[in-house]
């Protein structure tokens, strides 16, 4: 039997027409209570979609949003990895600022040139994700302290690390009110890709590297022995145990691959926009990809769908702003979105439980007695 | 309208957004009823701190000149690509002149504006962003603070003061070198506390009155009978911690003795001014003349861009030592440190 946690994080699949009708629920179910607000606030909402819609569909905001949804996606599969064996690792955000201020200093530095220098600063970059994720992972195995309470520690211990390191007499450069790491030199800056015709703006590079990752995550967990052992590890401890299964090296391989995932976060706007860690770095990524993981189920293709819709959503809010309405719309619509996934899977679940059940049992009853079968 | 607006938007092309802002008979300037276009960084109008300063403003020239505006606001964490988003949709939108209110829009400010040159920027706390299209508003915060430091010297009749600082940014510690330097100028071993509320990238500092009240409750335990605040809407906090002591404070941005909850407002003997609303005014006001100016523009003391302020009649008994020191700064005589 499968639990309620193993359907939320995904950890048992739907097969067919059901996997597309939950989701498709849910957006529907999201977009009723979203109307609802947007009444009781005073605004017609069929003429609040439609004009969001269209903003979203231009091309200089369809780079944004696939801009942003390559953030978001690295970020969910840095969370789904821990998530696919129980592991929750609340730190990617933690994990992902100090790997992106580290990386940075370094890229700014030019040790190497050129191209070589993007290699560099991404490799330092998951090098200190994996680090500052497995203090928790080792905690975990050698203590057996929580990660969701070492995680959230190791979060506010990273904020006063990088509010530290980032001052002018560390690893800061002070240019006006602002503070930031030495920019990265033009030679090692990721190049993008003019896919959206009717913009001069470019889709960063890294959704390139984003797809990858998504390919690898998925054929990871799927297709190699260390993937079904982490599935395993996941769905029952014990029973992985006693199949032969290491648990506490899994522990660890897990979080030091989330956590070099997570350091790949801040790679796409540090190598691809900012070319330096500054105050405006942008935060908070890590809780979006608990998000994200969860409304796509820790599936590659699904993950890669939510990210665009956050992506979507976020773009929208100066749109939203322009029509007088208010942005936190934009949270509601978010939190709404990903409770009525999770409630619409369970729906699902359960009526497919009640339809095997009835089918189990009209085939008991059909030989004996053929009209019961009809009622 | 709303539509039109956001469908403007949508035309990335230059020569197509130029020909849409020439249509708009205002977006030359020098005319009534012009569109004005403000984003404000994270907690927008009714921060308590300077976006509010900046909505102030706003809202004086709006009235006096005719003008219609829209303001868009920052949501946390966002990255420098949604700020140029927003301040294209604006610039794209038809709306000219685009204020963009906080450092954090220098990067934004500086490409945005190169794309569209035919309509006027202004962005206020930043220098960096330059352009012929670009005024840079700017304030020497360090002086203010420097006049309320001495203030806060001369009333401290424990030789013990404080500082709390919102968020520990550059911006802030500008505050935190001309408060000490002040103090330190009229009574050399004055004891002097500085805590900052939050570390970059947490900016709750700004906003957290119940850590503001703490902290100043700490500082006070701690002997000082004066503090400052430079936390936007956490002074709330820091005022209460104050008035239960039966301590001063000193107010920051706005006149606090008249803007701070009334049940607290008579322990801020003066507060240091930092005139945000007479910069978006101004730069408006230019505007709508046709005189504005691209470049740097110091809100200082000789500008009296920064002041102190007397309401309450709690700083008069010192006020000809004040502005002694004040014409000192404002000759030269005395240079105040930006940086602690």
């Amino acid at each position: 039997m499968s639990t309620f946690l193993d359907r939320v994080f995904g950890r048992v699949g739907f097969g067919g027409v059901m996997a597309l009708v939950a989701p498709a629920l849910a957006v529907v179910f999201a977009a009723l209570v979203t109307s609802v607000v947007l009444l009781i606030a005073g605004h017609p909402p069929v003429e609040a979609f439609t004009s969001l819609v269209e903003y979203g569909s231009q091309p200089r905001v369809l780079v944004l949003i696939l801009n942003l949804a390559t953030t978001y996606f690295l970020s969910a599969v840095a969370v789904a990895v821990g998530f696919r064996m129980n592991l929750f690792n609340i730190g990617v955000d933690g994990q992902y600022r100090l790997a992106a201020l580290i990386a940075a200093s370094v890229g700014g530095a030019a040790l190497v040139p050129g191209p070589l220098n993007i290699v560099l600063v991404v490799l330092v970059a998951m090098l200190v994700g994996a680090l500052w994720a497995s203090i928790a992972a080792v905690l975990k195995v050698t203590r057996g302290v929580s990660e969701v309470i070492s995680t959230i520690m190791l979060n506010a211990i990273a904020t006063g690390l990088t509010g530290w390191l980032l001052t002018a007499d560390r690893l800061g450069v002070l240019s006006g009110n602002a503070i930031g790491t030495p920019p990265i030199p033009e030679d090692a800056h990721m190049p993008g890709m003019a896919l959206i015709p009717g913009t001069p703006m470019k889709v960063n590079g890294f959704l390139i590297v984003a797809i990858i990752v998504g390919i690898g995550y998925a054929v990871l967990l799927n297709r190699t022995r260390f993937g079904f052992n982490l599935r395993a590890t996941g769905r029952s401890e014990p029973a992985a145990v006693a199949s032969g299964v290491n648990v506490k090296r899994m522990v660890v391989a897990a979080m030091v691959i989330s956590g070099a995932s997570a350091g790949l976060i801040g790679m796409p706007e540090l190598l691809g926009s900012s070319f330096e860690y500054s105050l405006n770095f942008p935060t908070g990524l890590g809780f979006t990809g608990i998000a994200i993981a969860l409304l796509g189920r820790n599936n590659a293709v699904g993950m890669a769908v939510g990210a665009l819709l956050w992506g979507f959503l976020d773009s929208s809010s100066d749109a939203l702003q322009l029509m007088e309405i208010s942005k936190e719309l934009v949270d509601i619509m978010k939190g709404v979105i990903v409770l009525s996934v999770i409630i619409a899977y369970e729906l699902v679940h359960r009526y497919r439980i009640v339809a095997a059940q009835r089918k189990v049992s009209r085939e008991l009853a059909a030989p004996a007695e053929t009209e019961g079968a009809a009622a | 309208m709303l539509m039109a607006a956001a469908a403007c938007g949508g035309s990335d092309d230059k020569a197509e957004t130029g020909a849409s802002a020439s249509s708009e008979p205002s977006a030359q300037g020098g005319g009534k009823g012009g569109k004005v276009g403000l984003a404000y960084d994270i907690g927008g109008r009714g921060d308590q701190s300077f976006n509010d300063s900046a909505a102030v403003g706003l809202d004086k020239a709006k009235t006096e000149f005719g003008l219609e505006a829209k303001e868009l606001e920052a949501a946390p964490g966002e990255t420098d690509a949604q700020k140029e988003e927003r301040l294209r949709l604006l610039a794209s939108g038809g709306f000219n002149p685009v204020i963009a209110v906080g450092f954090a829009y220098s990067g934004p400010v500086k490409k945005v504006a190169a794309e569209f040159p035919d309509v006027k920027f202004a962005i206020i706390d930043d220098a960096d962003a330059t352009g012929p299209n670009v005024s840079n508003l700017v304030f020497a915060e360090e002086q203010g603070s420097y006049l309320v430091g001495v203030a806060a010297a001369l009333k401290s009749t424990k030789n013990s003061i404080g500082f709390v600082g919102g968020v520990k940014v550059p911006l802030i510690q500008k505050f935190e070198a001309g408060y000490v330097a002040g103090a330190k100028a009229v009574k050399s071993d004055i004891k002097i506390q500085v805590k900052y509320l939050s570390e970059p990238p947490e900016f709750t500092g700004f906003n957290d009155p119940a850590k503001g009240k703490t902290t100043a409750q700490g500082m006070l335990d701690a002997g000082a009978d004066v503090i400052y605040h430079a936390a936007g809407g956490s002074g709330g906090g820091v005022f209460e911690a104050a008035k239960a002591a039966n301590a001063m404070a000193i107010g920051v941005d706005s006149d606090q003795a008249l803007t701070a909850d009334k049940a607290v407002s008579d322990v801020v003997i003066t507060s240091m001014l930092k005139k945000v609303d007479v910069a978006v005014y101004d730069f408006l006001k230019n505007f709508t003349a046709g005189t504005v100016k691209g470049g740097e523009t110091r809100y200082d003391l000789k500008a009296g861009g920064v002041d102190f302020s007397t309401t309450g009649g709690k700083v008069d008994d010192i006020k000809s030592q004040l502005d002694e020191y004040k014409n000192k700064i404002s000759s030269g005589e005395i240079t105040v440190p930006a940086t602690p």
